[in-house]
């Protein structure tokens, strides 16, 4: 680990990776304040940027940077407007914007800042433990075992996606592989679904998609509804950041909070599906109700606790989330999901041969982590002032530019103007998708593992000549077996809930 | 019957026009050597069909135990109540986004995104041409500048006519 780490930091502090570093971090920050952009979004935006740079390693670099950027940007206008760009940082209003009216939003910045550092931290310093051990095991997987354990991602995601949601989740997921099907791939070296079109040859882009399943639809809500973007400029010019400074008292306060909601953060991060908005409630609820009787009714007024508690579990579980991706190659969210589609477009393939094939990548992805945090914590928070200054940009031209950004994405990507006419007519699917409460990411995910999924589940049949791999491999069976549990169980116990609840009104 | 049901009837429909074409049309085209294969390209799409139906009816009969508790939505936008919201600015800037995406070739880079960004901002109310000109002009050279010049990648920046 000793030597990987060597590596690691010997490419990470290479002076172009950490202006990357450096850069991703500022780009995230600033986009990821505007409300209604999200990390996807960014993320997305930034691709084209990252796959032109040819290096895998700086562009992993500078698209983490980006990552972590949006989320601190996202907690800053949680804070100052209340107004969350993502549903991880939602948890984050609840304090933070009651400090902030106390005339404490440097201060809640400060704690936001601190603690994210610290959760972003102490999951990479828990993503260096896991992630090898994690990945020698996987390294005993044969294709059965890969197409069996997608099928478990993919039904994970679709089973956190909340009461109710189950199967709409999976519709996306089905729809999301089915897209991937379109175009002529590798492996039968035959166009499948392109109805004769020479545009869909080589299938739909991920980027195009990626921009049209999430950067463009949050652009037309703010179009919509301009109480979204409203919000901001009356917080921007209110919401002065005087201090930032907190007492050793304060600092006390936060210690086991930060301690206890990094490692409860990154477990539930490396959990497919569940990420950093489930990490962050529950890091919230778990923190109020172990919190002294006293100190529990300042939660939702202004609690340091109640603030440090969601910023430190988001942040570990983005950094979980980098687990299954790194290790097995299988994204849980849709942030990572458009991570692996990057790497894939840079001839990187993650996996449990990551470590040993391109162990530079691996532990400089890392490293860049810990810089990361470092330089939002020593240079992002002294600037935020200046940074928030974005916030007062009037919306007329925000928006044809957050626009004018979503198209030049899809077309540099692939220089073909077709591209932008499935990029609109997608985005318009997307924004009807969102009105009906369909999740997104799964789509995507479903999009990205599809071409995976196809290829080993083709290998396994063709090794045992047949559906036989399911029996034949025990493990596979086995996770097969998990993921239809996971998928069922949810329904099943949301029915017995009901009876009961029935049960105990007849009672009655 | 509500958005999310109606969704779920095309998603059907499309899994049934996806597996026709997946049972029907496209094996005849495979040539006899692969034909001894276990593994058809049909195959994989055979199964999503398969699934896709299901798991699109389980949503559209509403078999799913739904959740009693509304969760805040993503969107703070009620679509039942499409009207109170601008609607038409963001039709119109999709429409924009259209023309965008067949002038740019024709007109060339420059012209159409200074257009494009002008027009949008037009769109949205903002009167202050005598700003929004230039500084729609000068973000559309900084652009075309770094995606030409820095990234490498090529736009052409001219009307076509300019060029031959």
């Amino acid at each position: 680990m000793l030597e990987g780490l060597m590596i690691g930091l010997s490419t990470a502090i290479n002076p172009f990776n950490l202006m990357m570093v450096v850069f991703g971090c500022i780009i995230g920050t600033f986009i990821g304040m505007l409300p209604g952009l999200g990390p996807m979004s960014i993320i997305a935006i930034m691709i084209p940027v990252a796959i032109t740079l040819g290096d895998p390693t700086a562009a992993l670099i500078l698209l983490a940077g980006v990552y972590y950027g949006a989320i601190f940007g996202g907690s800053t206008s949680s804070i100052l407007l209340n107004a969350p760009g993502v549903a991880g940082t939602v948890a984050t209003s609840f304090d933070g914007y009651p400090m902030a009216q106390k005339g404490m939003a440097g201060k809640a910045l400060t704690i936001a800042a601190v603690s994210s550092f610290a959760g972003g931290t102490i999951g990479a310093i828990l993503l260096m433990v896991f992630a090898p051990m994690l990945s020698s095991v996987a390294l005993l997987f044969h294709s059965a075992e890969y197409f069996a354990l997608m099928v478990v991602g993919l039904s994970a995601i679709a089973a956190f996606a909340g009461t109710g949601q189950v199967g709409k989740a999976l519709m996306m997921t089905l729809l999301g592989l089915i897209m991937a099907t379109v175009g002529e791939g590798a492996q039968f070296n035959m166009p499948r679904f392109t109805m004769g079109l020479m545009d869909l040859q080589s299938g739909f882009s991920f980027i195009t998609l990626a921009m049209a399943m999430f950067a463009l639809p949050e652009a037309i809500f703010l179009v919509m509804n301009p109480a979204r973007s409203a919000q901001g400029s009356d917080g921007a010019s209110g919401g002065k950041i005087t201090n930032l400074r907190f007492s050793r008292e304060e600092g006390r306060k936060m210690i086991p909070v930060i301690g206890r909601q990094s490692v409860q953060g990154f477990f539930i991060g490396v959990l497919p599906g569940a990420g950093a908005t489930i990490a962050s409630f529950l890091g919230y609820a778990v923190e109020r109700n172990i919190a002294p009787k006293g100190e529990q009714e300042e939660f939702g007024k202004g609690s340091i606790k109640g603030l440090a508690a969601p910023e430190t579990a988001n942040n570990a579980a983005c950094t979980g989330s980098f687990v299954p991706l790194l290790t097995l190659g299988i994204p849980g969210s849709g942030t990572t999901a458009i991570l692996l589609g990057a790497l894939i477009a840079l001839n990187v393939t993650p996996g449990p041969r990551l470590m040993t094939d391109e162990p530079q990548v691996f532990w400089a992805v890392i490293i860049s982590m810990y810089i990361g945090n470092l330089v939002l914590l020593i240079l992002n928070l002294p600037l935020i002032p200046y940074i928030a200054k974005i916030l007062a940009i009037p919306r007329n031209y925000l928006i044809p530019f957050i626009l004018f950004f979503t198209l030049m994405g899809a077309y540099i990507g692939q220089n073909n103007s077709t591209e932008l006419l499935i990029l609109v007519g997608f985005g318009v699917v997307a924004t009807i998708l969102r009105f009906a409460d369909y999740p997104l990411a799964p789509l995507l995910i479903g999009f990205i593992l599809g071409t995976m999924l196809e290829d080993n589940l083709s290998r396994s049949m063709q090794l045992a000549q047949g559906f036989g791999f399911i029996f034949d491999r025990p493990m596979a069976l086995g996770l097969l077996i998990l993921a239809a549990v996971l998928v069922l169980l949810p329904s099943y116990r949301a029915r017995r809930a009901a009876k009961r609840a029935e049960g105990v009104a007849d009672g009655d | 019957m509500a958005l999310d049901r109606w969704i779920a009837l095309v998603f059907v429909a499309l899994c049934v026009l996806y597996g026709y074409a997946a049972f029907f049309t496209m094996d005849h085209l495979l040539p006899p050597f692969m034909q001894r294969n276990p593994v058809w390209p049909s195959t994989f799409p055979k199964i999503l069909s398969i699934c896709g139906v299901i798991v699109g009816l389980v949503v559209l009969l509403g078999i799913e135990k739904q959740s009693t508790e509304k969760e805040p939505s993503a969107t703070d936008i009620n679509y039942r109540n499409l009207g109170q919201y601008h609607i038409g600015q963001a039709l119109a800037l999709l429409g924009l986004m259209v023309a965008y995406a067949l002038c740019l070739r024709p007109l060339g880079f420059i012209a159409s995104t200074i257009l494009f960004l002008s027009l949008g901002a037009t769109v949205l109310g903002e009167r202050k041409f005598h700003y929004l000109i230039p500084i729609a002009a000068l973000a559309t050279f900084f652009v075309w500048y770094l995606v030409q010049e820095v990234l490498g990648i090529f736009l052409r920046p001219w009307p076509t006519f300019l060029v031959n």
